[in-house]
């Protein structure tokens, strides 16, 4: 569990009003709902928090309160912080917006506002983000329920003894339980009024008349049906010319409530899920999620299935970065023959998972306390091959192929700049933020599974632009290649997993945050349990989802036909932004 | 020189090029259309044209490949179908996206359960083939298909007489699971009888 080092950090006799959380199971600490303006800034400031790794909200329904969880951590390494603002569940219900002290909270509070229908007070633009504007009622509340709803939780009753087939469709006639505000007919609802909403958040350009000619703002829509916003992704931009003035991003167009729907399943039904969050990493996606609820559960992994998980992972980080070359090359007009380029390797390792795992992209590869199936001396031979042959050999030519590229670089050099103290403040993880200098890797700052024991670099690039953020990940690429021979040098035999499978595991209460460095970001799995089969909350703090705030920092200023460059660097990818 | 990296990029490119050549001819012949190509260019060696032209190459299956499950039965010596099923309900249980559907059935004078599944539905269109089902059933009644071809113009909704396939099948799809499977049952078999011949 992520406790902080109490034995130094005794906050209730730091920060008047403050005392710890001594639920069963839980850790941190309890902030009266009054003082957290102060107390954000005095961990911030005098405690060294710099970064807001997530904040969300969980709904306490017999207490009749909602629990705001933040999860702050330091840039320069070491365990984290966590602390809670209670307050009564209620409308309104109300708590102040830490926006003013971490910019990076602005998504993930409008998140809370959306799903949980949290006020915010001084959020700077509080609207729906996942949810459309119209929708009624507050998803995430768990006296909330959706189309289709059967039973509280999986599995459902009518599956078995007597389950005889029926199609949802047939069971639940759309209409009969979907609820809208008072007097709204979805028949007749045109998005005018969001719409204008959204607009007025974007700052106007000032029209000016000179030498008689007066100029005007122009509003431009990029997506959400645009081949270079990499899925239903939709920005809004006000323009001076070419220049962006102010920009904002609308998702959600592939919301699905994963959360949600990973409270209905029970903990190991979740793990197929999570492979649906960034679909290019479900190996990494498996990691977070079977970390938090190993946490909770208290079990140890074996040797060999922390080596493999370790070889998944890091072969999951190079094709993640390969075919985000691929796509930058693409978005740069160095159209398809690099980004096949690209695929070709990732088809390799993808082929590794489908051999090892059972399928390339949807792994669902690991189980509570290990992996779910050795891998087999074939395809052992086939990692081999790759990482001390052809990969090193490919990735070489890959570099060679555009990195130098005059034209390349006159695209990426110097553009969509964010300063460090930018990149921390509004929470910017992964590879993205080394590239503004700060060596934060949590596979080093605060790590998991047995990175401790492998030799390897962060790499660090100093000008935070585009080509920086490129260059990067060519670095890492190399950095993981060299965790891939030590860990397949190293690889012992032995179980893969531990005790029994059994697809009902007993999971007692509490809360658990499981965070690893995904190739995109951290990414973190907080989990709370009651006790029963299916996790009381179940929340994942997304890179995608959380990088993204940064977006308009690194856009305004700069030209328009930048923003798909920067967009593609930002690496998002819709399954796990839009969750 | 204003240009090198680019002209360094180029000839990166022709090299692919005239690669590409050079393995045609160096595997004249046996580069297309015969599983020793397919397998070279899926290989860690692969150089020159990398793609399969489905559907006339198929990439193989490897043995973990996991789609839609089907249900096993054992064949008897007069050509009954003897499903393994005992519809204990673990695999609808386990189910993530809840597709599978179980009825037991009972016997018709007693009504007691019998240990066979009435009906057994999968809707396939739900299903995401994560293997929970394969990989918590007890009797090795459940097991994850190779054949990926299941487009169709209408909903995919598969009873018990579409999903039953015959344990040859099986073993022919994933042998290495398999003998592992049937060492474990012959090894209970025997404790089971090794046990009952020490009650007797």
């Amino acid at each position: 569990m992520t406790t902080p080092a109490v034995e130094t950090l005794d906050l209730a006799a730091k920060f008047a009003g403050v005392t710890a959380d001594t639920r069963p199971g839980y850790a941190g600490w309890i902030v009266p709902a009054e003082a957290l303006t102060q107390f954000a800034s005095f961990v911030r400031d005098e405690l060294g928090y710099d970064l807001l790794s997530s904040l969300t909200a969980v709904d306490y329904l017999e207490q009749n309160q909602f629990e705001v969880v933040y999860h702050a951590y330091k840039t320069a390494g070491g365990p984290g912080l966590v602390f809670k603002v209670q307050i009564p569940r209620q409308d309104p219900a109300k708590v102040a917006s830490v926006t003013p002290i971490w910019p990076g909270a602005e998504y993930q509070e409008r998140e809370a506002y959306d799903l949980y229908g949290i006020i915010f007070e001084n959020h700077p633009d509080l609207r729906r983000i996942l949810m459309w504007e119209g929708f009624e009622g507050y998803p995430m509340r768990k006296d909330w329920k959706e189309a289709f709803y059967e039973e509280e939780a999986k599995p459902l009753k009518s599956r078995w003894p007597e389950g005889r087939h029926t199609l949802a469709e047939t069971r639940v006639p759309f209409g009969d339980n979907v609820s809208f505000k008072p007097g709204f007919d979805p028949e007749k609802w045109t998005p005018t009024d969001p719409e204008e909403l959204l607009y007025a958040t974007l700052r106007k350009y000032t029209s000016e008349t000179k030498d008689g000619i007066t100029t005007d703002h122009v509003l431009v829509n990029m997506g959400p049906q645009h081949p270079s916003t990499h899925g239903v992704f939709r920005a809004v931009a006000m323009l001076d010319g070419e220049i962006v003035v102010s920009l904002k991003p609308v998702m959600g167009y592939l919301h699905r409530n994963h959360e949600k729907i990973g409270e209905r399943n029970t903990f190991l039904q979740n793990m197929p899920y999570t492979d649906r969050l960034d679909y290019f990493n479900s190996m990494y996606n498996n990691w977070g999620y079977s970390l938090a609820v190993e946490k909770l559960l208290g079990v140890a992994v074996p040797e060999r299935a922390e080596y493999l998980r370790v070889i998944m992972g890091e072969l999951s980080r190079i094709q993640n970065h390969l075919i985000l070359f691929g796509m930058l090359w693409n978005d740069l007009g160095a159209y398809f023959t690099p980004a096949l380029y690209a695929f070709e390797e990732r088809e390799l390792i993808l082929d590794i998972f489908e051999a090892v795992s059972g399928t390339r992209m949807m792994c669902n590869y690991h189980r509570f306390g290990g992996v779910s199936r050795d891998v087999d001396a074939a395809s052992l031979e086939k990692i081999k091959g790759l990482v001390f042959e052809r990969l090193p050999r490919r990735v070489e030519e890959m570099n060679r192929l555009l990195s130098e590229n005059e034209i390349f670089v006159s695209r990426m050099k110097g553009i969509g700049y964010l300063s460090p103290e930018d990149s921390i403040a509004y929470s910017v993880t992964g590879p993205n933020l080394r590239a503004a200098g700060i060596p934060y890797d949590i596979r080093r700052a605060d790590p998991y599974g047995i990175y401790d024991r492998f030799e390897f670099d962060i790499p660090v690039r100093h000008n935070s632009d585009l080509l920086d953020r490129y260059l990067i990940r060519m670095d890492e690429i190399q950095q993981s290649l060299r965790i891939l021979r030590q860990a397949l040098q190293q690889l012992p035999e032995g179980p893969v997993l531990t005790g029994k499978p059994q697809y009902q595991v007993k999971v007692p209460a509490g809360e658990a945050y499981g965070r690893v460095e995904a190739p995109k970001g951290e990414l973190g799995y907080y989990v709370v349990s009651n006790g029963k089969g299916n996790p009381y909350r179940y929340h994942i703090r997304t890179p995608s989802f959380i990088n993204i705030t940064s977006l308009e920092k690194m856009c305004v200023g700069g030209k328009i036909a930048d923003f798909v460059t920067i967009l593609g660097m930002v690496d998002i990818v819709l399954g796990e932004l839009d969750r | 020189m204003y240009g090198q990296g680019l002209l360094k990029g180029l000839s990166v490119t022709l090299k692919r090029y005239i690669n590409t050549y050079v393995d045609d001819f160096k595997w004249w012949g046996k580069r297309y259309f015969n599983a020793e190509g397919i397998a070279h260019r899926s290989s860690k060696d692969a150089n020159g044209i990398f793609t399969v032209q489905y559907p006339e190459e198929k990439l193989p299956t490897p043995e973990e490949f996991r789609y839609v499950p089907f249900l096993v039965y054992d064949e008897g010596a007069n050509g009954e179908k003897n499903i393994r099923c005992t519809s204990c309900g673990i695999c609808a249980k386990a189910c993530p996206p809840q597709c599978i559907w179980i009825v037991r059935s009972s016997d018709p004078v007693t009504g007691r359960p019998v240990p066979q599944p009435a009906e057994f539905y999968i809707d396939a269109d739900i299903c995401m083939n994560c293997g929970f089902c394969a990989e918590y059933c007890p009797f090795d009644a459940i097991k994850m298909d190779h054949d990926y071809e299941l487009a169709s113009y209408g909903r995919n909704v598969f009873d018990k007489e579409r999903l039953m396939k015959p344990a040859s099948y099986y073993a022919q799809i994933r042998p290495l699971n398999n003998a592992r499977e049937e060492t474990a049952r012959a090894e209970k078999a025997a404790a089971k009888a090794a046990k009952a011949a020490v009650t007797n």
